[in-house]
């Protein structure tokens, strides 16, 4: 299978302090990959470095997604390209109705891609089908963006407009935080279904639980802003038991 | 002195300012004269006009159409004012004066009375007596006396007790004129006992004239009445707007104004409340959508006399380029008028680095057992949200779009004619876009 996304010696700094201090990775179609770490050690950096996020600066090195130069592309492109971040704190948006903003996102996906803006019927078909796979209130999606919705009916929400845009590579920032474990099995059940050999997903998370449902291909170990582990996905259930402690005091004499 | 040349014009053309009016209109000018004579027009030197020097509008070559030349305008060909969707009862003021030749006769329910100030105080001479020029007050305000002074004609809405219009009315103010004009125009609402009744109020440029309008409206909402009030400025660059509202609310009284400036030039908006009757409600607000240079003051004040009774404010500018916007909300809650809720907020979003706001809440209150709160904010478009929208394909400026109309929304949610508010928030968005229609065109029912 080719590179979905190909990272070499990816460098960041925000406002002057280095956060990402040379990445390497490679995710192909069809794979799952987690990354787990201690907190601070740039996970959620990374999310949003391949999400655009002008905060952050990259200093060095490449990002190859689909065979195309990410960092030069603005943001939106990168959406529209395939790359989708659920967020780990989703922003309310008092105002912006949840269906506006979704057929707003989802026009501007097909026009990128030269397609006719989506029929109303269609449109509410497909909200509808994505709603239910997801087990959300129809209310939910007649409300304003995020606005007084629950930890958990955010990290649903996410998930929810992954659906409806389809993207080639989903970075899934701490899904699992603030959920309990029914809405954690929605949730993982949905990332499942959606899939395929032709996608690839990255799971940013703490915690082993959220493996248990969403089996990863490959396991990473982010510290100190480099991949200091790489394995199979009984690398989390290694961590799970014994901690990041010994892992680190080995990456540090080295 | 700028108000020479008006205190001159006003002493020779007495007589065909009264030829032109009714004994009605004319009985109230000599007290106003004299009042403006004291008063002058508002400078920025007063508190309440810091920010909008009212006099420099009026230093300026400005006709008066005071013996009434007719104006050739057929408002229904110029505006196409057919009102597919929007379900109303259309009236017209050509500058300040009504449009006799209306297509239709409505079918009011009986007693009710809408059209020309000039008729109503003839054929109601009580009724207008009692109310015209009781509510406003020219004593302390130069616009208001001189409005007095000079108006001939408006509109009046007269619904008598227990009575209920159900279809909305609809005014169109049209400016119109070939030189420079001085328009002064009276809306006279008067809502009986337990009556209700809904007017939308539009404002339309024709000409690429300079217009001078003042405007004073009078609503007295008697007891129990209900009362909607939407005001849609779309005037011109041109145009200077200086409008004053004043609304005396009996007992059990609900009043909803919401003023929409979608395009103007000069705009100063008075919303002038006093709550007189136990249990009224006053819903007042007001939104402004500005660029280029454009001015928009608007200035609240609500005065709380009696107890229990219940004030909303909700302002809301969105400036862009280089325009500016100024609020002044003032609440006094009087001494005794206890259990008074009053609420104001006001939040604007400056999108560009030379858009100026100017934001003053002022709470004066005598009565300790009351709530009373405010809440003002002044910044630009949240990055957070503009990133988060972003990052779902939309492209910036779109998002922007997004984000400025969703600011809008509740201010625009306090429209209680669910036709109105969805055109009011398609007419934002295409204003946020620039392909607004600026003038000539009723936008509201196209």
């Amino acid at each position: 299978m080719e590179n979905l996304l190909e990272i070499k010696n990816l460098h960041v700094s925000v406002e002057g302090k280095e956060i990402l201090k040379g990445i390497d990775l490679e995710v192909k179609k069809g794979e799952i990959h987690a990354i787990m770490g201690p907190n601070g050690s740039g996970k959620s950096t990374l999310a949003l470095v391949l999400a655009g996020d002008p905060r952050f600066e990259v200093t060095k090195g490449s990002i190859l997604f689909d065979g195309k130069n990410l960092l030069e592309m603005k943001l939106e492109d990168r959406a529209r390209e395939g790359v989708f971040l659920s967020f780990q704190y989703p922003v309310e948006i008092p105002g912006v109705s949840m269906v506006n903003f979704m057929r707003a996102a989802v026009n501007e996906h097909r026009k990128y891609k030269g397609e006719e803006p989506i029929s109303a019927s269609d449109f509410l078909k497909l909200m509808r089908d994505k709603r239910e796979m997801l087990g959300m209130d129809s209310q939910l999606v007649n409300r304003s963006v995020n606005e007084g919705f629950s930890g958990g009916e955010k990290k649903k929400n996410e998930i929810f407009q992954m659906a409806m845009l389809n993207p080639k590579l989903a970075i899934l920032d701490e899904t699992d935080s603030g959920l309990d474990i029914d809405a954690l099995r929605i949730v993982a059940s949905g990332v499942n279904k959606l899939h395929t050999d032709d996608n690839a997903v990255i799971v940013i998370t703490h915690y082993q639980r959220l493996l248990d449902y969403i089996k990863p291909d490959v396991v990473h170990v982010l510290y100190d802003g480099r991949i200091i582990k790489t394995a199979g996905p009984e690398l989390a259930l290694e961590l799970e038991e014994k901690g990041y402690e010994s892992l680190i005091n080995t990456a540090n004499t080295k | 002195m700028i108000e020479q040349q008006y205190i001159d014009l006003f002493e020779t053309y007495r007589e065909e300012i009264d030829k032109n009016a009714t004994p009605g209109l004319n009985k109230e000018r000599d007290a106003a004269f004299e009042s403006f004579k004291k008063l002058g027009f508002p400078t920025s030197e007063p508190e309440d006009y810091k920010h909008s020097d009212i006099s420099r509008a009026f230093d300026t070559e400005l006709g008066l159409n005071l013996r009434n030349i007719p104006i050739p305008v057929n408002p229904y060909d110029a505006f196409k004012c057919d009102v597919p969707n929007l379900n109303t009862h259309v009236f017209f003021l050509i500058n300040d004066r009504y449009y006799d030749k209306p297509r239709s006769n409505p079918s009011l329910p009986e007693g009710v009375f809408a059209g020309s100030l000039q008729t109503f105080s003839e054929k109601y001479p009580r009724v207008f007596n009692a109310y015209y020029n009781k509510i406003a007050d020219y004593s302390n305000n130069g616009v208001a006396a001189y409005n007095t002074m000079f108006a001939q004609d408006g509109f009046v809405v007269y619904v008598p007790e227990n009575t209920v219009v159900e279809k909305p009315l609809q005014l169109i103010n049209i400016l119109r004129g070939g030189v420079d004009l001085n328009v002064n125009r009276r809306i006279l609402l008067i809502v009986g006992k337990n009556a209700r009744v809904k007017l939308l109020v539009c404002d339309h440029t024709v000409d690429d004239v300079h217009f001078v309008v003042t405007q004073v409206i009078e609503i007295a909402a008697e007891e129990n009445a209900q009362i909607d009030l939407y005001e849609l400025e779309e005037n011109s660059e041109k145009a200077t707007r200086i409008s004053l509202l004043y609304c005396n609310q009996q007992e059990r009284s609900k009043v909803t104004a919401a003023g929409i400036t979608l395009h103007n030039g000069y705009t100063r908006n008075d919303y002038r409340f006093k709550l007189l009757g136990e249990y009224a409600e006053t819903h007042v607000g007001g939104l402004a959508i500005s660029d280029k240079k454009q001015h928009t003051d608007n200035f609240a004040f609500l005065d709380h006399a009696v107890p229990h009774c219940t004030s909303n404010e909700l302002f809301k500018y969105v400036l862009q380029e280089k325009s500016t916007g100024v609020f002044c909300g003032r609440i006094l809650v009087e001494k005794g008028a206890q259990k008074s809720r009053a609420y104001q907020s006001n939040h604007n979003l400056c999108v560009s680095d030379d858009a100026h706001m100017y934001a003053k809440p002022q709470l004066e209150i005598y009565a300790d057992d009351v709530k009373c709160s405010h809440g003002l904010t002044t910044g630009q478009l949240d990055v957070d949200a503009l990133f988060y929208l972003r990052a779902r394909g939309i492209p910036e400026e779109e998002a922007r779009m997004l984000l400025m109309v969703a600011f809008t929304k509740d201010v625009v949610d306090m429209v209680r004619i669910d036709i109105l508010r969805e055109r009011l928030e398609y007419l934002i968005d295409k204003r946020f876009r620039g392909d607004l229609l600026r003038c000539g065109n009723c936008n509201v029912c196209k």
